[in-house]
Parts: C-alpha cells; sequence; structure tokens
C-alpha cells in the first residue's frame, strides 16, 4: 500500500485523462471527405426521415478507445477460458441438477447464439455507415463483442454437445424450425430496417429496454443449476451488455435531442419494438417457469423487477423530459404477466415431438413451486391442465397436439395466448390487406402488422411453408429430417436417451461409492 | 424532487475479485441495498450511485483503472452521468 502510492501517482502524470484520450483516439480520427460528397459516402442516414445537426453530439459515457477496448476483452477471455477448461477436466457436466436443465441451453443455442452473429454483422454495417465517428467506434466494438459472444457460446455449449442430444445443427434449425422463427424473424425484421430503426429496436429496445430479462436469468438459473460454463460466459457476455445498454440509451437520447421533429419517429419504433422484443421473451418466460429444475425467479418476478420497477419506473420518467411515454400496449404485457409463461410451455409441452429439445409435464414438487408464484392463477388454470397429463402419462400415454397450430403473422407464435382480460378466450385478431385476410396473436402484433401491412405479409411462416411443400415433405418424420431433428432429440423427457444416460452415469457413480 | 428519488442500480458478478470493489461502494453509498442472486450482486440505491478510484485503491491495496470496472460490471439501472479517471457515477438524469 504505502509503496504502491508514488508509483502511481509517477503513472498518472505520464498517463493522458480518459477524457482526452478518448478524444483524441476516437473522435480525432475521422476526417471530412474531400473527392467524395457526405451523401455518396453515408447514403442511409437520410430516408427514414431523422434529422441529425451535429454528430459530435453523439457521447459515449464508456470513453472507450481501441487500446482500452482489446485489453479488457482479453481478460474477459482468459477467465471465461479457464472456467470453461475446469469444467471439462473435472467432468462438470455430471453436476449438473440434471439432465434437463440443458433443454434450456438448447434453446439457447438454438434460438439466441445466431442472433449473435446476426447482431455482428449489422454492427459492422453500421460501424461503416453512421456519419458520426463516436457511434461508428461503438458499433464496430459492439460487432466484435457480439462476434465474441458468438464463438464462445458455441465453444462452451460444444462440450455438451459431446454427451447429450440436440445440440448438433443448431445453425440449419434456426433457419428452419418453427420455434426458431420467433427470434430468426425478429432480427430479419430489425435488419431489413433503416440504420436509425435498427438503434431503436436492438440498442435500445432489446439491449436496453428487455436485455436484463432475456439474459440474466438464463445465467442466474445456469448458476443455480451447476452450469458454470453458461454462467461464466453469460457474464462476460453481460458485461459488453452493459457498454451495449449504454449506446442503446446513448442513441435514444441523442436521436430526440437532435431535433424535435424525431420525437414521433422514435415513439413509433418504441411502441413497435417493445412489443416485437417482449413478445419474442415469452419463450425466455416458459424457460424460466419449467425448464430450470432448480428454479431461480418466477417470469412474473423477473418482470416486476427489470421491467416494471426499472424501465417503467426507472427509465421512462427520465424520457419523458423529451416527450417520450411508456410503450403501447405494455398494459396488455403486464396484465398477462400472470399467464404468459404457462401459455408458452404448454404449447412447447405439445409440440415438443418437433422440437429440437424435450419437455416434461411439472413434478408435484415444481408445481407446488409454480402456485406460490402464481397464486392468482396457476392452481385454477394451469394445475388443471398439468394434472391432466400426468393422469394420462400414469396411464403411459403422453399427450402431443396433433396437427398444424396457426401462427401469428408477426411474432410467428401459435397462436394460443388468451385476451389480455379473459384467461377462456383465445385473443385472435384478423386484418385485411389486398384482399386477403391475416391473422395476429394480440392487440401489439395487430398494431404492428397494420402499420406495415407491406412487410409483414412477406413473413416466411413455418406452418404455411410446411404445407406449401417447402420443408422436405407432408409427414412429420420428413419435417423432422429437414429439420436436422434426430431421433430422441425432441418428445418427452422422461425416458429420452438424455434421461436414460444421465441415470446409468450417476448409477455407476453411485455403485462405485462416489 | 421525487425524479432524482428513483432507484438506480450496478449488478455486479459475485465473485472473489470484486469484493473490494464491492467494499468501496458501500462505503461511498451508505444508503445502499445488496440483493444477492445467484452468481450476481444486485445493488440498488436512491437516485444516484458513485464508484471512487480511491475508495476502491484503498480496499484493493493497488491500483485500479475505473476501466477496470468492464471487468466486474453484469448490468445497471440508470444512466453513466459521469465516467472519468477518478469516479464513476450513476443516475437518472430527469
Amino acid at each position: 500500500m504505502t509503496q504502491a502510492a508514488p508509483r502511481a501517482a509517477a503513472q498518472k502524470t505520464r498517463k493522458l485523462p480518459l477524457k482526452e484520450r478518448y478524444a483524441l483516439l476516437t473522435r480525432d480520427l475521422d476526417w471530412e471527405p474531400s473527392y467524395v460528397g457526405k451523401e455518396q459516402l453515408f447514403p442511409y442516414t437520410s430516408y427514414e426521415g431523422i434529422k441529425i445537426h451535429d454528430w459530435d453530439g453523439w457521447q459515449d459515457p464508456f470513453r472507450l478507445t481501441v487500446d482500452a477496448y482489446y485489453k479488457y476483452q482479453a481478460e474477459k477471455d482468459k477467465r471465461l477460458y479457464a472456467v470453461l477448461d475446469s469444467f471439462a477436466q473435472s467432468q462438470g457436466h455430471l453436476g449438473l441438477s440434471d439432465a434437463s436443465y440443458l433443454n434450456a441451453i438448447k434453446l439457447f443455442i438454438q434460438g439466441v447464439t445466431p442472433l449473435e452473429y446476426a447482431a455482428h454483422r449489422h454492427f459492422a454495417y453500421l460501424a461503416r455507415y453512421l456519419e458520426g465517428p463516436a457511434p461508428r467506434f461503438a458499433a464496430l466494438c459492439q460487432s466484435i463483442d457480439e462476434l465474441r459472444h458468438c464463438q464462445t457460446q458455441i465453444h462452451t455449449i460444444s462440450n455438451y454437445n459431446k454427451y447429450y442430444g440436440g445440440f448438433h445443427s443448431w445453425s440449419k434449425m434456426h433457419d428452419r424450425v418453427w420455434y426458431l422463427s420467433v427470434p430468426k424473424s425478429l432480427f430479419d425484421d430489425a435488419m431489413s430496417a433503416g440504420p436509425f430503426e435498427f438503434l431503436i429496436s436492438i440498442s435500445f429496445s432489446f439491449e436496453y429496454l428487455l436485455t436484463n430479462l432475456l439474459f440474466v436469468p438464463f445465467m442466474s438459473g445456469a448458476s443455480f443449476n451447476g452450469d458454470m460454463p453458461t454462467m461464466s460466459f453469460g457474464f462476460s457476455a453481460q458485461s459488453d451488455e452493459s457498454r451495449h445498454m449504454t449506446l442503446g440509451l446513448e442513441a435514444i437520447k441523442f436521436l430526440l435531442e437532435q431535433d424535435e421533429a424525431n420525437v414521433p419517429i422514435i415513439q413509433g419504433w418504441i411502441d413497435k419494438w417493445f412489443w416485437r422484443a417482449y413478445r419474442m421473451s415469452a419463450l425466455v418466460a416458459g424457460m424460466m417457469d419449467y425448464m430450470l429444475p432448480k428454479p431461480v425467479m418466477s417470469w412474473k418476478e423477473a418482470f416486476e423487477l427489470y421491467f416494471e420497477d426499472q424501465m417503467l419506473g426507472g427509465l421512462f420518467p427520465d424520457l419523458d423530459f423529451y416527450g417520450i411515454t411508456p410503450p403501447r400496449h405494455v398494459e396488455d404485457a403486464i396484465a398477462e404477466k400472470d399467464h404468459l409463461s404457462h401459455q408458452v410451455y404448454k404449447i412447447l409441452h405439445n409440440f415438443s415431438f418437433a422440437a429440437s429439445f424435450t419437455t416434461q409435464t411439472p413434478s408435484e414438487e415444481h408445481s407446488r413451486w409454480l402456485a406460490e408464484q402464481y397464486p392468482a392463477t396457476y392452481p385454477q388454470l394451469y394445475k388443471p391442465v398439468w394434472d391432466k397429463h400426468a393422469r394420462a402419462e400414469a396411464a403411459g400415454g403422453r399427450i402431443f397436439f396433433q396437427g398444424l397450430p396457426q401462427l401469428c403473422q408477426v411474432c410467428q407464435i401459435p397462436m394460443a395466448f388468451t385476451e389480455p382480460d379473459d384467461p377462456a378466450a383465445i385473443s385472435f385478431r384478423r386484418s385485411e390487406y389486398r384482399g386477403e385476410t391475416f391473422h395476429t396473436c394480440s392487440n401489439g402484433c395487430q398494431w404492428i402488422f397494420e402499420r406495415e401491412p407491406e412487410k409483414y405479409v412477406q413473413a416466411w411462416l413455418p406452418v404455411h411453408q410446411i404445407y406449401q411443400g417447402h420443408c422436405g415433405g407432408a409427414t412429420v418424420p420428413e419435417v423432422l429430417q429437414w429439420y436436422g431433428i434426430q431421433d430422441g432429440d425432441n418428445g418427452e423427457y422422461k425416458g429420452s436417451p438424455d434421461a436414460r444416460s444421465w441415470a446409468q452415469w450417476h448409477a455407476s457413480a453411485a455403485a462405485q461409492g462416489v | 424532487m421525487t425524479a432524482t428519488l428513483r432507484q438506480v442500480g450496478l449488478d455486479i458478478q459475485d465473485a472473489e475479485e470484486n469484493r473490494a470493489l464491492v467494499d468501496a461502494i458501500k462505503a461511498d453509498n451508505p444508503e445502499l441495498t445488496i440483493r444477492h442472486l445467484p452468481g450476481l450482486l444486485k445493488l440498488q440505491a436512491a437516485g444516484r450511485l458513485v464508484i471512487n478510484r480511491e475508495t476502491v485503491e484503498q480496499k484493493l491495496g493497488r491500483d485500479w483503472d475505473t476501466g477496470e470496472f468492464q471487468l466486474a460490471i453484469v448490468s445497471y439501472a440508470g444512466n453513466f452521468s459521469e465516467w472519468d479517471d477518478d469516479q464513476i457515477i450513476v443516475s437518472w438524469e430527469h
């Protein structure tokens, strides 16, 4: 301590202050184009109607410079790889709470990892095409971050692929399988929008508003269920994520401050993208409440903590200063927080014969936990359904839904959600466009459809595609083969190859007295 | 006035290397509440949270760059209203 002090003082005098370093290494590396016009160099920043008067108004609170970026990222990777190695070397997978936990991780690598890659691509595009040097550099760092996330996730999860089913072919599945079209279509929607809408969709609505709700439950769930590697890559990624959240918040404040005319455009994007991202998070809700053998926190509690308290209570009063109001349809999301996870998991449970993960009826113990978390809805509305499944299974059966569900034209989730004020009625919205009828699952999705019908009529809906003969054939085995799903990846967990291997590995360990 | 009392928060990885940092935050933010979740610590305070380099260095017994905070943070609620060589401040702006 006493020796370190003078050394530190000497060092500090040599080093430029952070603000100056940032100004020199980020802003001052920009130049004015001389032999092409600005419009030619940056052709995409005018057509969305957003007005920017001064790109230097963009602040990066992290004041990140390229040398600091690589230094800290290298340190994060070093820490992560140490955890991965020790977990693999010590057969860490045997210490999981249960093999059924890995269904959450299958959903993650199939649904989320490819989004990281998509984000990497699009932030690289922003790093080229945004006009200000500060947002360009922030986008460049984020692009590299997203590639790191994609790679570390693949690397981490590949260890499980040696022992368990369902982890192969996730990239192909992301492009083809019905439940994965939910995240894929959301990102396709964002990437086919203009650069400013992309910033509001992914950087603000996804990264700032909802990222905590999407990622932190996965990571705490991993920690609680003995999955050290996933927890480590998750937190390693999340530390970048807080920079991404900052980019999202900075983007919205910058755009709102630049011109009053931007406010209604931004509000429209917030209204659209809150609901889009929230609807996709329904898959996370089902995962949190039903797929973790040792649940951490209910969807409802996480929604209240991370969204209602932090965003509606904290952020939106801040944005009120600019004339921004909380997202349209947010009251529908609040109204269904007691229902969402149950309705989603019922869908997954009914259709897991066509999924690359397995599902199971909640055990009595798990059912008690659900009743404690959802006293107002679970005992009356959802437990009876699971009891019925349990009775059928006790008699040697397993109920799967036969047939294909109708999908929402916007979020692409099967149309199984109920009305915000009536849990006995399916929410079913109908719109007409160019003489054809289109269906959506909620007020939010219908509003989004009717705002840009010419975009959403082009949706690649997995069920329609099967009926049109584009998915390998007309029978379930043919479609599963086209999806890349192998026998045993899918269906019921109990009695599955994963469940059998797990029982065998643990029985032999017990017999040896380990 | 009520506007400044909205909660801000920092989520920090629950790890050995972050103990001194969390102690420093506790020392500089007397109103702090800490919630333990698996793998992480959720720090919350009304209106404002501050991290001072000097306090962290005292607790840590070595030099510490405010940039190193990037290795500890998982998430946050609020806005980084200051991040320079000596201080990091999280608050709501309006």
